[in-house]
């Protein structure tokens, strides 16, 4: 309440004084994200140093990125863009832009160059993986496990979840086929670099499926991130998958008997498209936004919150320690030697290609 | 009522059965919780046959036998689960002291009409407990929640402090989250100033509509009826879809004005359906009465009809305010996050942070439409009295 009458008394001083800032550019920013302890980190490090330097600016935060592809699509039809930044996962990205709802951009002219000079191009290098996305973080899914249920033997390798006579009790996974697939080849002898081959075939993906047969009575299927968290408190499941910063906060956070197991996890990220069908001045405002937002400092704050690695190359020396813990983040990242030695990028090309295919097959398959 | 025939000493071969299968159902419970619930209907079977025999063959000082049993359950409670266990063990220690020996003394027939048969008294306590069980269905999910809400963890768990009764297992801290979060405070700000405008215009032009509905000289009352109740028939996700796309191309979609206009819309039946019903008990003769007398439409509109019907004006208002505070769905669609309502926040907690606020907001609007629900019983129970419909 405070903080907002701040910015109003700020915004009406800024008005009076600076009539030129306001004019070219809208005061008002909607900035569409995944609500959660995500949020949080982006606000702390991107919004509220961004509001502090322009005090006339308001920030309203939606926290719709869940459904931001049908949303999009909606407010095109009825031609009322109510949205100026919008966080979502690479692979919706890609959809958006492929149907003309995000805005293409040009990285070295939206975004700031690295300190030492490196243009941002090369500093976020592939993970510009559409010309509509500007990467803002790598997180990864992979599995925690209740550290009291798993005896002594806790489990190094993702196929302990196949294991049930190792590792009996429910196992929580996410209801669509993209990771489960993946996991349940390479855990039936596929070679690695081989997954995605054996998945383009029907022979591949009644593989998978069968493998995943195996431990169907015993999966409890989630849909929201905070699933998983919620039925390892409870000792509901003995493992489960979900995005390693939502395990990263059971563990370390909320002091939870959890373990990250890191084996074949799978990169994945999220960052920024800019809906297609903004005003000039909204454009100007989100543009001014994301330059600074997206700065090697910026991305390197983020990972103060909440543990997903920067996706520019030169912040990630610049990560430091936990805001309220203290502790250092860098061993808790995805992206860390020690947590990355055997893992899987997202393919994306692939599930663009197939996603709707396996989607099908997946569904008749969970209710058989 | 008094009982014509003398209380029937009953045999152990159906004291012995009946209190078999009341342990049983406990056991159930308790075994489960323990791990196994075959087990526990097998041990809370044989447990109270026994006890049943035992207390009837025994000719003990009733009253002291009583305290007995519930003192041992009490304690088996206690080492079993700690204080909860307790509390529990004293409830079935009290109950299953009392309950064989009532069956047997035959007081259990004490209240009946002598006439029943013996399966008429069966159905009569089987119904009985089949209401209790219906309404232990209806009412735990609800109260489960209110413990849970005090909870000082992070998560929707019941944790071992909290179920030894450890103070230090319970705190305030999601319903400080509440009153202290900036987004929580918007959504609740958000919510109390939509709610009582859309009320408003919906007891409005309800009431108006209503009116003009049972006048017999309006053509087609049916059919304009029935579009006017629709929004409580159509699915609401069709509604709001509808609404978001006409909303959207007259720069409604994302106003203040819009949400009050889609909730006012959605509240306009409950009021129509509450005063045309408080309608028809209105004798119409009054507002001719009162014209005859000089008074002006308008005069006789707030001194004479609109006192009559106040309570079903007020009951329908009190359901569109309901409807209004409790919807999640249009809001969504013709809303943008500047307009985020308590049930939008609800709703994105539990999908995106599953934070036992939420059960805290849930608690305080739960204790609301209690409060709100009692009003709306007492206005009834007023408006019968004065219709002269209950002796009371």
């Amino acid at each position: 309440m405070k903080l907002t009458s701040a910015f109003l008394a700020s915004t009406a001083l800024a008005v009076a004084f600076s009539p030129a800032v306001a004019q070219e550019m809208s005061n008002e920013m909607t900035i569409v994200s995944w609500g959660g302890a995500y949020q949080r980190s982006q606000q702390e490090a991107y919004s509220k140093p961004y509001v502090e330097m322009h005090p006339e600016v308001t920030v309203t935060w939606d926290e719709s990125s869940n459904e931001a592809v049908a949303k999009l699509r909606a407010m095109n039809e009825a031609g009322n863009i109510t949205w100026d930044l919008v966080d979502v996962v690479a692979a919706d990205a890609i959809r958006l832009c492929d149907e003309g709802l995000a805005m293409e951009y040009d990285p070295d002219d939206l975004l700031a160059e690295a300190p030492d000079g490196t243009s941002a191009e090369d500093d976020f290098g592939d993970l510009i993986v559409s010309d509509c996305f500007i990467p803002q973080i790598v997180y990864s899914t992979t599995f925690g496990y209740r550290t009291d249920m798993v005896g002594d033997t806790p489990p190094t390798d993702v196929c302990a979840v196949f294991d049930l006579e190792a590792y009996p009790g429910k196992r929580a996974l996410e209801k669509r086929p993209i990771n489960n697939m993946e996991w349940a080849l390479y855990c039936d002898g596929v070679a690695k670099d081989e997954i995605y081959d054996v998945l383009a075939t029907p022979e591949g993906q009644d593989q998978a499926l069968a493998k995943l047969d195996t431990i169907k009575d015993d999966v409890i299927w989630w849909s929201a991130g905070a699933d998983t968290p919620q039925l390892l408190a409870d000792g509901e499941v003995v493992m489960g998958s979900t995005y390693n910063g939502r395990l990263f906060s059971v563990i370390v956070e909320q002091n939870q008997p959890v373990g990250m197991l890191w084996d074949m996890q799978v990169f994945d990220l999220d960052g920024w498209i800019i809906p297609e069908g903004l005003s000039d001045e909204e454009l100007a405002r989100v543009k001014d936004f994301l330059f600074f937002a997206t700065d090697t400092q910026r991305l390197a704050d983020q990972a103060k919150y909440i543990s997903y690695g920067p996706a520019r190359q030169s912040s990630a020396p610049l990560v430091g320690e936990h805001a309220d813990l203290g502790i250092a983040m860098a061993p808790h990242m995805p992206t860390d030697p020690d947590n990355a030695k055997n893992t899987l990028l997202y393919n994306y090309e692939f599930w663009a290609d197939y996603r709707d295919d396996i989607d099908a097959k997946f569904q008749s398959w969970l209710v058989q | 009522m008094p009982t014509v025939l003398p209380l029937k000493k009953q045999p152990f071969s159906f004291v012995g059965p009946v209190s078999a299968a009341a342990g049983a159902f406990a056991g159930l419970f308790v075994g489960t919780a323990q791990g196994s619930g075959l087990l526990g209907i097998l041990l809370g079977g044989a447990l109270m046959a026994g006890l049943a025999y035992g207390l009837m063959t025994l000719e003990l000082p009733r009253r002291a036998t009583r305290w007995g049993i519930a003192a041992v359950f009490a304690l088996i409670g206690l080492m079993v689960g700690g204080v909860m266990g307790l509390i529990v063990g004293t409830a079935f220690g009290a109950f299953f002291g009392w309950f064989p020996l009532w069956l047997a003394d035959g007081r259990y027939r004490a209240g009946l009409p002598p006439y029943l048969t013996a399966g008429e008294v069966l159905w009569h306590y089987a119904f009985r407990v089949i209401c209790g069980m219906i309404f232990f269905f209806l009412i735990a999910p609800i109260v489960v929640v209110m413990p849970l809400s005090f909870n000082a963890e992070n998560f929707f768990t019941f944790t071992p402090e909290m179920l030894r009764l450890d103070p230090a297992g319970y705190s305030m801290q999601h319903y400080e989250d509440f009153f202290q979060s900036g987004d929580w405070q918007a959504a609740l700000r958000n919510s109390l100033t939509i709610a009582p405008v859309a009320t408003l215009l919906a007891v409005s032009f309800g009431t108006l509509a209503a009116i003009g509905l049972s006048s017999e000289h309006v053509p087609f009352r049916q059919a304009i009826m029935a579009i006017l109740i629709s929004p409580m028939i159509v699915p609401l996700i069709i509604s709001a879809a509808g609404m978001y796309f006409f909303y959207s191309r007259i720069g409604l979609q994302g106003t203040y004005l819009g949400v009050v206009l889609a909730h006012a819309a959605l509240g306009i039946p409950f009021v129509i359906i509450t005063v045309t019903a408080t309608l028809v008990g209105f004798d119409r003769s009054l507002t001719r009465a009162a014209a005859n007398m000089g008074a002006n439409p308008v005069t006789t509109f707030f001194r004479v009809q609109m006192p009559l019907i106040l309570p079903g004006v007020i009951s329908g208002g009190l359901f569109a305010f309901i409807t209004s505070f409790d919807e999640v769905v249009v809001v969504l669609f013709v809303g943008s996050a500047s307009q985020k309502t308590l049930p939008w926040q609800m709703f994105i907690g539990l999908r995106e942070q599953i934070s036992p606020t939420i059960l805290a907001v849930a608690t305080i609007l739960v204790c609301l439409s209690i409060a709100l629900l009692t009003t709306l019983e007492l206005l009834r129970r007023r408006s019968e009295k004065l219709r002269g419909m209950s002796p009371g």
